[in-house]
């Protein structure tokens, strides 16, 4: 008891010690209450028949009904999948371009070429996704920028984003696109931090540039590399549903429905709210040990994590 | 000796004068170019078609665009004249700058408090902060819950529920932790509180970094339309990008063009396209303007962020 009564006047001394910096937290905490911590515990609503007059709280409970539903229902498997293949596309290709950029970018002696360079690589990254996928679909449409270079070199030109075969393409090669510069950032600080020493040494030692950037460059950036490619396998669940859903359409839904587009489909446009917020769960929950994994063995392998 | 961010590292530059060092060096910059042009040549396509007249770009098939063809504003006085159009542009002015405004002012509380040392509740805030970037109620339960909470249809739904950016709120907090601490004692020693040195020390010393901070809100705000698309219903409410989400997707251009009679059959079919291109130029146009001058600061913004605790 004594100890009790002992931690309650230390916390009560405590707040009225520091009563200023919890009047700044009073706010701050009230946000992330209301908009974070009561939709997690609202997340209840998947276990829940949701009926609009009784809310969040009042609708009766349901049981692990709208789990079953989904693992056994015809989406489990096609949105699975479509989500693991473009999470694997994208870490086999849109990973490694902004790494390469950054080792390109380092062999540049001209400093205003190389600014230029950088300045304009990560300008996508600020334009908004309703642009970009309004572009993508003007440039991949039947007389788009693409068909008519398509078409230039005799190809025939189609309408891409209606056929299923092609999305999971346009998909990646707009995902480089956009960030390409903005994740070379990363890289380019990590290369500034190798010795400059150590290329003088190899190339007294006869080494010509590429066995530099093969044995000095390249490992010299290896943790950031591995720490960056632990955070992005920790991510593979999670396919942004904005894209999707910007670019999607009835005819390729086979290839281009996620997890997440279908969580939004469901709820928000079919309001089957219960049902969709299992699904949602299920991805959150699933994302969740996967983040937190990685980033345990990121602080393992290096000590390092990004947070 | 440390390099500052994009200076090369290679060694004292020895200049390779081997022919496959040089060979390298074309490639590279040679592809270098390529990435530049492929970068800005969908942009400055859109810009050059969207001057273009309409019956001349209908022709151009085989022709990529070098130049504007012919010359017409006729594209964006259409758009301009449309009011939905108008209403959305200043709507989204109005939820950068209020949204900014009560996201800036909660991050800075927000940010300051973290910074801190030495409260007992410090270390179950962080975590309880820090965990609501790895998980969240998901989709459908925020979305019952703004529902529930009568803030659908509002502008509320905009500018609340996404108020601070977690991200956002660690990037400054770490440019506070860095203030020496000799400076606030000082305020201490005067009878200042946490709030003085707050907005006397903390606030003018990091400028820069509230820049970006203040930055990366701002054009998130302004690129936002995922959030107006599931809370707002009335259309006098609409941001910017939901009116351009319209236009491209759901083709209200097509109505545009008609209503103005821009020629028939495939001169509006051309005259459509335009359109849209004249209204993402107007979308796009506030980024490109700030761009130039905050690039800089974005990345010190990014490498911020990515500082370990």
């Amino acid at each position: 008891m004594h100890k009790i009564r002992d931690k309650a006047s230390y916390i009560k001394t405590d707040i009225i010690k520091n009563k200023y910096i919890y009047i700044m937290l009073l706010p701050v905490l009230c946000y992330y209450v209301i908009f974070c911590y009561i939709p997690i515990y609202g997340a209840q609503i998947a276990f829940k028949d949701f009926s609009p007059g009784l809310g969040i709280w009042g609708s009766p409970w349901a049981g692990l009904k709208h789990f079953w539903s989904f693992f056994t229902g015809p989406y489990f498997y096609r949105t699975l999948r479509n989500t693991l293949l473009i999470s694997i596309y994208s870490i086999l290709f849109s990973f490694p371009a902004p790494i390469l950029l950054a080792l390109l970018l380092n062999e540049v002696k001209n400093k205003a070429f190389r600014r230029i360079i950088q300045t304009v690589s990560y300008m996508p990254h600020f334009i908004s996704m309703v642009v970009i996928c309004g572009l993508i679909r003007e440039f991949t449409s039947d007389q788009g920028l693409i068909n008519v270079i398509i078409q230039a070199f005799g190809g025939e030109a189609k309408s891409m984003l209606m056929y299923p075969k092609y999305f999971r393409s346009i998909y990646i090669i707009s995902e480089i696109w956009q960030g390409i510069g903005w994740g070379a950032i990363i890289y380019m600080a990590s290369l500034t931090g190798i010795d400059p020493n150590l290329y003088d040494a190899a190339y007294v030692d006869g080494a010509n540039r590429f066995m530099r950037i093969l044995h000095i460059t390249i490992p010299g950036i290896s943790s950031t590399i591995i720490i960056m490619f632990i955070l992005r396998i920790g991510s593979i669940m999670s396919v942004g549903f904005e894209k999707i859903i910007l670019l999607y359409n009835t005819n390729i839904y086979d290839t281009a429905d996620v997890i997440s587009s279908y969580v939004y489909r469901s709820g928000l446009l079919d309001r089957r709210y219960s049902y969709s917020a299992a699904v949602g769960l299920f991805n959150s929950v699933v994302n969740f040990l996967f983040v937190f994994s990685a980033n345990s063995i990121c602080r393992k392998v290096n000590e390092t994590s990004l947070w | 000796m440390k390099l500052a961010y994009g200076e090369v590292n290679d060694g004292m530059a020895v200049e390779s004068k081997s022919v496959s060092g040089r060979i390298f060096d074309c490639f590279n910059i040679l592809f270098l170019i390529l990435l530049l042009v492929v970068t800005l040549y969908p942009f400055v396509y859109v810009l050059f078609a969207s001057f273009s007249l309409p019956a001349r770009f209908l022709k151009h098939d085989f022709v990529i665009l070098l130049k504007p063809l012919g010359f017409q504003l006729e594209t964006y006085r259409l758009v301009f004249r449309n009011a939905m159009i108008v209403r959305g542009f200043f709507n989204s002015v109005f939820y950068v700058v209020a949204g900014c405004a009560i996201s800036m002012f909660l991050t800075f509380l927000g940010a300051y408090a973290l910074s801190r040392t030495g409260y007992y509740f410090k270390r179950f805030f962080t975590f309880a902060i820090l965990f609501t970037m790895y998980f969240g109620g998901g989709l459908i339960p925020v979305f019952l819950w703004v529902q529930q909470l009568g803030l659908l249809d509002t502008i509320w739904a905009i500018l609340l529920p996404n108020a601070i950016s977690t991200y956002n709120m660690i990037v400054l907090r770490t440019a506070f932790a860095s203030v020496p601490k000799s400076l606030e004692e000082s305020v201490k020693i005067d009878g200042g509180n946490d709030f003085v040195i707050l907005f006397r020390i903390m606030i003018p010393l990091c400028i820069p970094t509230i820049a970006v901070v203040g930055l990366f809100y701002a054009v998130g705000r302004w690129n936002e339309w995922f959030n107006a698309v599931i809370y707002l219903r009335t259309r006098l409410l609409y941001p910017m990008q939901l009116i351009l989400r319209e236009i491209l997707i759901t083709g209200t251009a097509d109505y545009i063009a008609q209503n103005a009679s821009m020629g028939v059959g495939d001169e509006l079919t051309a005259a459509r396209e335009l359109i849209k291109y004249a209204a993402i130029i107007i979308t796009t146009v506030p980024i490109l303007i700030v761009y130039p001058f905050i690039q800089k600061y974005f990345v010190k913004g990014m490498m911020l962020g990515a500082i370990k605790e």
